[in-house]
């Protein structure tokens, strides 16, 4: 028998298909970003595609100052998934400007940066800093649905209230034509509400979901398996959770820019996502198992639109929202 | 795209040979590319479960041996044991069944620039990364002394490759039932004084790899620990590889274990606080 040794391939993409997409005031080659925590800064996926052939890379969330994040064990696998309790381990804002930011830029990657803070006002001093990059930044994901903060009870996309404070407190910090994104947790009852406040706090869109709070027992030492006791479940066993998010609030509503994210692995699974009425996506988990995954999910995206007879991938964003009104369901 | 000769490949290798060792598994893929650059004390990332698969996260091993000119090209080895799903699949492998592999990854173990007297110290499986090491401190003048260790003879693993490898080597088991009686630590100070030894380089276990660090230190020896932390990536995107690491400048900081390590300096590894944020630790708020 002979041998077959082949090296790694990506599957080409359809150069016919026009993959751009419009999020308000910003505009990408294509719906394709990573998720944040799932990239670091990008220089690791450097070595694996080129950054700048994505929509854009979603930075690991930083906060105003250096963080240790959690003790380990970190992490657990699931089916189908990952909880992971990081902790939102980072240099601090000063350092990443300095110096993962410039780095990435050179790349000519397009870069979306994720913050997070314990306050109101930590949000707003951080998207402060990230501002002063001018244009080497193109938006600010607002990451306010961190399951891994101290104080639990204190995740803001919990309650609409706090969401909307941080929310208005960052737009006024990076004036008023910036692009925002804040980025929402599945964890609440009402996410369209939530979405909502968001967005009459000054957010250009939504980016969705996060993590879904979870925990894992390791039945041989009978303790929680992560240090953090709790962690955010992640991977295609909660996409059907962000399916319905991403419909339910493009139903709610349909003039907002959406950001998909939620256990996406393949060209097909992020067709679902824009479907559903995201008109970009995030990857995130599939990268631990596949780090050319963004790429390789962009070309098979393209494929998939030609197969379906799109021509441009505006074209598919809510299309699976057509004619559903006389069917049951969320909407 | 940022490749060059130390960047590490994404490559569908191919089982060229899956063998049963003592209670392990030594398989051997042709991983052409990877095979060429890998260096002592870098590992490789597998997938494991094929096209649908529900375990996701990549599984580390530490390269037993690249020969980069073998029958079938270039070919990595690595070794493991059955004990999860993931490697209980990749023990169900058949030649010729093909494997996502990522590497090398992860630091080189550091080489000293003139020829010194090593001691080369394995625990189980966890020996793997020490057998091309040895070859490579002998090509450079090194005298390598080897010890091996496990709980049972059949948990010892490179008995064959220790003796080709090393100029001298000891086995040590806990029941006795191959080489002397015991833990490695407890033959450490004969090996150490018969052979004069002035490095080490340590890999197995953190329990015993923490052991040999307090030896070493009790002793002045400068050590290598090739350690094993539980990773999801291997490529330093998801920190949860991380051990609190003491940098050159004093600064402890939760290090990457994948992109840093995987050997560090044992003086630089903060043993009794694994599994904590030790106090002053960079980022924690305390001082």
């Amino acid at each position: 028998m002979a041998l077959r040794v082949v090296n790694r391939k990506l599957p080409e993409g359809n150069p016919s298909i026009d993959l751009h997409t419009i999020l308000g005031p910003l505009s990408l080659p294509s719906p394709i970003l990573t998720a944040s925590g799932c990239a670091g800064s990008g220089k690791e996926l450097a070595a694996f595609f080129d950054l700048s052939k994505i929509g854009a890379i979603v930075t690991k969330s930083i906060m105003a100052d250096p963080r240790s994040g959690r003790a380990t064990p970190r992490m657990a696998e699931t089916p189908s998934g990952m909880l992971n309790s990081i902790g939102l381990q980072g240099p601090g804002v000063e350092t990443f400007m300095n110096e993962d930011v410039p780095w990435l830029s050179k790349t000519g990657a397009r870069i979306i940066v994720s913050i997070a803070g314990n306050s109101t006002e930590e949000f707003a001093r951080t998207a402060a800093r990230v501002r002063r990059a001018g244009d080497m930044v193109s938006a600010i994901e607002v990451n306010i649905s961190c399951p891994n903060v101290s104080n639990r009870g204190l995740v803001f996309a919990c309650d609409p209230v706090s969401a909307s404070e941080v929310i208005s407190a960052v737009r006024r910090s990076v004036g008023s034509h910036f692009p925002i994104f804040a980025k929402l947790s599945p964890d609440v009852t009402d996410i369209v509400a939530v979405a909502k406040s968001c967005i009459d706090a000054g957010a250009t869109g939504l980016a969705m979901i996060n993590t879904l709070l979870g925990m894992v027992i390791d039945t041989k030492t009978m303790r929680p398996k992560v240090a953090g006791i709790t962690g955010g479940l992640s991977g295609p066993a909660i996409r059907p959770v962000g399916v319905r998010a991403v419909w339910q609030v493009h139903a709610a509503l349909p003039q907002v820019p959406i950001i998909g994210m939620g256990g996406i692995m393949s060209g097909d699974d992020a067709l679902e996502y824009i479907l559903a009425g995201a008109s970009a996506v995030s990857i995130g988990t599939a990268t631990f198992h596949d780090p050319t995954a963004a790429m390789r999910i962009q070309n098979e995206l393209s494929n998939l639109l030609a197969e379906r007879g799109f021509t441009a991938l505006k074209e598919a964003i809510a299309y699976g929202h057509r004619n559903t009104d006389e069917m049951d369901g969320l909407s | 795209m940022k490749t060059n000769a130390h960047s590490p490949l994404q490559v569908r290798g191919e089982v060229i040979s899956l063998k049963r060792v003592g209670e392990y598994f030594q398989m051997a893929i042709a991983a052409p590319g990877i095979s060429e650059r890998a260096k002592p004390g870098q590992f490789v990332a597998l997938t494991v479960g094929g096209e649908v698969t529900s375990a996701l996260l990549r599984r580390a091993f530490s390269i037993y041996a690249a020969d980069e000119r073998g029958v079938f090209g270039g070919t990595i080895e690595i070794i493991f044991a059955p004990q999860g799903v993931g490697t209980r699949w990749l023990s169900q492998l058949q030649v010729h069944s093909l494997v996502d592999v990522v590497g090398p990854l992860g630091m080189p173990f550091p080489i000293p620039a003139t020829p010194v007297k090593a001691l080369l110290i394995g625990g189980g499986y966890g020996a793997a990364p020490l057998f091309s090491l040895a070859e490579l401190l002998r090509s450079r003048g090194c005298r390598v002394e080897m010890v091996l260790g496990a709980a049972t003879g059949a948990r010892l693993f490179g008995i064959v490759e220790g003796r080709r490898a090393a100029n001298q080597l000891t086995l040590v088991t806990e029941d006795a039932s191959i080489g002397l009686c015991g833990r490695v630590t407890d033959h450490l100070d004969d090996i150490v004084n018969r052979s004069q030894t002035e490095l080490i380089y340590a890999c197995g276990p953190m329990g015993m790899l923490h052991a040999v660090s307090l030896f070493a230190k009790e002793r002045s020896l400068p050590t290598q620990c090739l350690v094993e932390e539980e990773m999801a990536c291997g490529i330093g995107v998801c920190m949860t590889c991380v051990l609190p690491i003491r940098g050159d400048d004093g600064i402890i900081r939760m290090t990457r274990t994948c992109t840093a390590g995987p050997s560090f300096d044992s003086e630089s590894i903060l043993w009794n606080e694994i599994g904590t944020i030790p106090v002053g630790t960079f980022g924690s708020g305390t001082s």
